[in-house]
């Protein structure tokens, strides 16, 4: 007897290609800075005249020339080499913080739409008690808990931004919930896990898209911010907020030191925002109207 | 209206509770132990041992808790470890520093992004508006702390137009009344303080208003460009109003209810910035300490300020809800 395997039909995806994003000038823009930003964390041994922790107090202080594009700090140390290798730090922090914030806010939020009722109710007030802390407030409550240290301010950002996934993706799943393909994958008795995972998550990945978009660029500032007030990374390590707060001293008579680092996080911080503002028009049909 | 206050307030003395655990148990988790810390390498386990009741520490962690939740309450939450001064009275003498700051921020932002927001969606799609969108682009991805050492690099040390620190001149400060150095020069009565406490004031309020001026100035333009496209405004236009009643009567003060929110709501963000800005600027605000309190592990000191914090914040957020459903009944009934 042959048995017919029954699944629920998931909707057809009928979004617009994600390549079409790229149609708006500020969207080209956007990726073309994240584009670089990611080729520089991969190259930037391999392009980086020096070595970020050399030495050379002979050296130290100067100006902009053919031989340190971008100067050097108090120590001799190369500011290119250092704002070059500093972009590895960056996207290890998107990587790490976003990360956790993205795994932890789609399964509360999840979890919370899908069951409802008071597993949502509980889910929602944890998540009002973490908005209660402006953010940075709570980063560095966590990180006096846990040490100063890069790894612990990425976790600490990590779970600051976790509600801000949980309210999206809990949004996403209770307009997913009683669509018909859940309805029908609740009827062929698909276990709540099986319909979560197959169903309801793939049907939210937009927002999370465009969420982990816009969050990338905060997350790269404030994991900065951190290390700028000496709770992340820490001397001498080439973290751009770590560079900025060594040179906080001498800034004032050597303009370049704090210049550089701050420009590539604004930049990153642009390029990921402008991306992530095309991708938000892109995928909200009222915005594209706009 | 009054069962949705009733509502609302129920909500918020849960998410108080909730904004005490949190910061209870977070900084429960330390790694090392407070007594033995307090007495330093030298104290003998005897020594460690008295001074862990003493602190309550022997006691199981919920019974810790309710003792915080209690004093707390009562705004005890021991001695700063770092000046031996009462935590909450550290925390509540640094306080004034952070709001003043804060308020003038706002008022920067507020100043600035509501007439360029608005003048923005009157020539939409202009040089004018195109140029005020890339410019709060541009702002809203700025770091706050790199900007406030730009700012100081150009009007402090290159021009020498502004002071790039602290809150007024070594020995010109008014009385202590307030805590905040503008009110108090006021209270003193001499006008030259109060023109170098604004003077003082401006670069630090430039930098932490940079943000939510950039937010404001967007969302001004967004709601008035969708303001502008209802019905009761053509139908304002089609009686004869001038151009500019229509703008100002209709267009703005409909537009202005989520404004008014998103301003309400800058606040968490004006805090946050406060830590950066105060640090940047050697204000000797609640950011400060906090950061100071962190690093020398005062933890009495960390916990009043987070509270502290936690609770204007919420409390703020409250009355921007309240205001909002009073401006817009649909959400009360919602």
């Amino acid at each position: 007897m042959s048995t017919v395997e029954l699944t629920a039909p998931s909707p057809a995806p009928s979004r617009p290609g994600i390549l079409r994003v790229l149609r708006r000038p500020t969207a080209r823009v956007g990726a073309f800075i994240v584009a670089a930003f990611l080729l520089l964390t991969v190259i930037a041994p391999e392009i980086a005249p020096y070595d970020p922790y050399d030495q050379d107090f002979g050296a130290a202080l100067q100006a902009p020339s053919f031989d340190h594009f971008f100067g050097t700090d108090q120590y001799g140390r190369d500011e290119l080499s250092r704002v070059l290798y500093g972009t590895r730090t960056a996207l290890l922090s998107i990587l790490v913080a976003d990360g956790i914030a993205l795994f932890l806010g789609t399964m509360l939020g999840l979890i919370a739409g899908f069951y409802g009722k008071w597993v949502d109710t509980a889910a929602m007030r944890l998540v009002d008690v973490l908005l209660a802390f402006p953010y940075l407030l709570l980063a560095m409550i966590i990180v006096a808990a846990l040490g100063p240290s890069l790894f612990h301010s990425m976790i600490a950002i990590g779970i600051v931004a976790t509600p801000v996934y949980a309210r999206v993706i809990r949004g996403q799943v209770l307009a997913v919930r009683t669509t018909e393909f859940v309805l029908a994958a609740r009827a062929i008795g698909g276990s709540a896990m099986r319909i979560m995972l197959r169903h309801v998550l793939p049907n939210s990945f937009t927002p999370i898209l465009v969420m982990a978009t816009l969050q990338a660029g905060t997350v790269v500032v404030e994991t900065a911010g951190l290390s700028f007030l000496g709770m992340g990374a820490q001397p001498p390590s080439p973290d751009w907020g770590s560079v900025l707060a060594e040179g906080q001293g001498y800034f004032l008579t050597s303009w370049w030191i704090a210049t550089f680092p701050g420009l590539a996080i604004f930049l990153v911080v642009l390029g990921f925002n402008l991306l992530g503002d095309a991708l938000r028009d892109h995928f909200d049909p009222r915005r594209r109207k706009e | 209206m009054t069962q949705y206050i009733i509502r609302r307030i129920i909500q918020l003395a849960f998410v108080l509770v909730g904004v005490s655990v949190v910061v209870f148990f977070t900084l429960h988790v330390l790694p090392g132990d407070v007594a033995q810390m307090l007495l330093g390498d030298r104290a003998t386990t005897e020594q460690v041992a008295r001074l862990r009741h003493d602190l309550g520490l022997d006691q199981p962690i919920y019974v810790q808790y309710f003792r915080f939740a209690a004093d707390a309450l009562d705004g005890d939450f021991g001695m700063s470890l770092h000046s031996s001064h009462p935590a909450f009275t550290d925390v509540w003498d640094a306080f004034p520093v952070t709001i003043q700051l804060s308020l003038a921020a706002l008022f920067v932002a507020v100043a600035g992004g509501v007439p360029m927001g608005v003048l923005a969606a009157v020539w939409p799609h202009s040089r004018f508006d195109n140029t005020v969108m890339t410019v709060t682009l541009f702002g809203v991805s700025m770091p706050i702390f790199w900007l406030g050492l730009m700012l100081i690099l150009v009007f402090g040390a290159t021009l020498d137009w502004l002071p790039i620190g602290s809150l007024m001149p070594i020995g010109m400060e008014p009385p202590r009344v307030t805590g905040m150095s503008v009110v108090d020069s006021v209270l003193s009565g001499q006008l030259n303080l109060v023109g170098l406490s604004l003077y003082h004031l401006i670069l630090p309020a430039c930098t932490l208003g940079t943000i939510p001026m950039a937010l404001i100035t967007r969302i001004t333009r967004s709601e008035m460009l969708s303001m502008r496209a209802q019905d009761h405004v053509r139908t304002a236009r089609a009686k004869g109003l001038s151009e500019p009643r229509v703008v100002l009567k209709h267009v703005l003060r409909n537009a202005l209810i989520p404004v008014v929110t998103v301003i309400g709501l800058q606040l968490g963000l004006l805090l946050s910035g406060a830590v950066l800005t105060e640090t940047i600027f050697s204000l000797p605000g609640l950011g400060r300490l906090l950061i100071n309190a962190i690093l020398d592990r005062d933890y009495p000191v960390v916990q009043a300020a987070a509270l502290l914090t936690a609770f204007v914040f919420v409390v703020v957020n409250l009355v921007v809800d309240l205001s909002y459903a009073y401006l817009d009944p649909r959400i009360r009934y919602k």
